[in-house]
């Protein structure tokens, strides 16, 4: 009886930690943690509220008419948005929205542009986990 | 619906259309161009622009219309040769690109002679910046079959 609990728990266990290490999102999350550690030593973890802060923030060195991640993306994280040619963007907040950040490759290419339009710049490592942490616990 | 919604507003603007040559397009049929943009817009039918124009249009991704809007190497060769092969002044007499002259090189449909014609006389200005429209690149606001080749709505 209690071998058969204790096998019970033992796979229960690894099925969670299976499904936890295997989730997209955090493959995407490793990835970028993975980044930032490469260039700094003394990393301790993305900042929810850094991310928030980048999200929500007006820049001025990038396109004009683009000063915010929030411009194309609404202020809410929840909401939905739309391109500046009125195409629909579904919303960015994990909760709402689980197909988001499952694809390293096209998440790169959306920092990549987004970062490059609004702040007229990359984005770095630590900042796109900041605002992946941000937006996955919305 | 939103169509529908469009059309009385504006006073049924669509009835006459029907006879017109140049309302069916064929479907954007390379899903590299496809997917890759359309992404931020409809993908845009090759055949309402001459070729020249999508060579200077996939060179200047990096400030596509003020947006970075890059792809890597591979997918701007492929997606190029895409869009030249069915540009609209490769191989028929197209009606769109009547007016352009040959020395110019047109970066938008919107701004095409014919293009304009059709929209601007037709239409009042204060459309392009309503909430459902936005843009005049957002074909599909008017247009909902754009993306099928149909613009022949009504
Ligand atoms: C000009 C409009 C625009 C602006 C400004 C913008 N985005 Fe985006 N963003 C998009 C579009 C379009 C997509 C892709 C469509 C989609 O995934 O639904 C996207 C997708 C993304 C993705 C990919 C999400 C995923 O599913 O992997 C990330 C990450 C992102 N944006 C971050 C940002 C950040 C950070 C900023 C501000 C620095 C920003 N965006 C500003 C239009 C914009
Ligand atoms: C990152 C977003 C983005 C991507 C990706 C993108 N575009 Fe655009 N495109 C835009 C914006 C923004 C405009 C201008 C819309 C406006 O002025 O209202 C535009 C406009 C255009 C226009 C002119 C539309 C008109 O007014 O007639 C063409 C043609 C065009 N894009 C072609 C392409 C091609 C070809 C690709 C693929 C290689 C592509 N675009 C990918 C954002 C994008
Ligand atoms: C605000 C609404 C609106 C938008 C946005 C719009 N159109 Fe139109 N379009 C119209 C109207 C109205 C006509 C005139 C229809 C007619 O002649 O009966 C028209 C006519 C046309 C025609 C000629 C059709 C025919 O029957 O001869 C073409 C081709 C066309 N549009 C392409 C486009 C493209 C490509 C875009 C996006 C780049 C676009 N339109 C955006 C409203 C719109």
């Amino acid at each position: 009886m209690k071998k058969i609990l204790l096998l019970t728990l033992m796979f229960t266990g690894m099925a969670f930690s299976n499904v936890y290490a295997q989730s997209p999102q955090s493959v995407v999350l490793t990835f970028y943690e993975n980044l930032q550690r490469e260039q700094a030593v003394d990393f301790k973890g993305f900042s929810s509220e850094r991310g928030q802060n980048l999200f929500v923030s007006a820049f001025s060195d990038g396109k004009p008419d683009i000063p915010s991640c929030t411009t194309c993306h609404t202020p809410s994280p929840t909401g939905t948005g739309k391109t500046r040619a009125g195409k629909i963007i579904e919303p960015m907040a994990l909760s709402i929205n689980n197909a988001r950040y499952t694809d390293t490759v096209k998440t790169e290419k959306w920092f990549r542009r987004n970062c490059k339009s609004v702040m007229g710049r990359e984005c770095t490592p630590r900042e796109k986990g900041d605002f992946l942490t941000f937006m996955m616990g919305q | 619906m939103r169509f529908s919604f469009i059309a009385v507003s504006l006073g049924v603007l669509f009835g006459a259309s029907a006879q017109a040559d140049d309302d069916v397009y064929p479907v954007v049929s390379d899903p590299l161009t496809a997917s890759a943009c359309g992404e931020c817009h409809m993908a845009f039918q090759p055949q309402m622009l001459p070729a020249r124009s999508w060579k200077a249009i996939m060179q200047g991704l990096d400030n596509h219309f003020g947006e970075d809007a890059t792809v890597d190497t591979m997918a701007v060769s492929k997606i190029e040769s895409y869009l030249v092969a069915n540009a609209g002044d490769v191989g028929w007499d197209n009606e769109i690109l009547r007016g352009v002259s040959s020395s110019s090189t047109p970066l938008r449909i919107s701004e095409l002679p014919k293009w304009i014609d059709e929209h601007d006389e037709e239409l009042p200005a204060n459309v392009w910046s309503r909430a459902d429209v936005g843009s005049k690149a957002n074909c599909r606001a008017c247009h909902r079959a754009a993306d099928k080749g149909y613009y022949d709505d009504d």
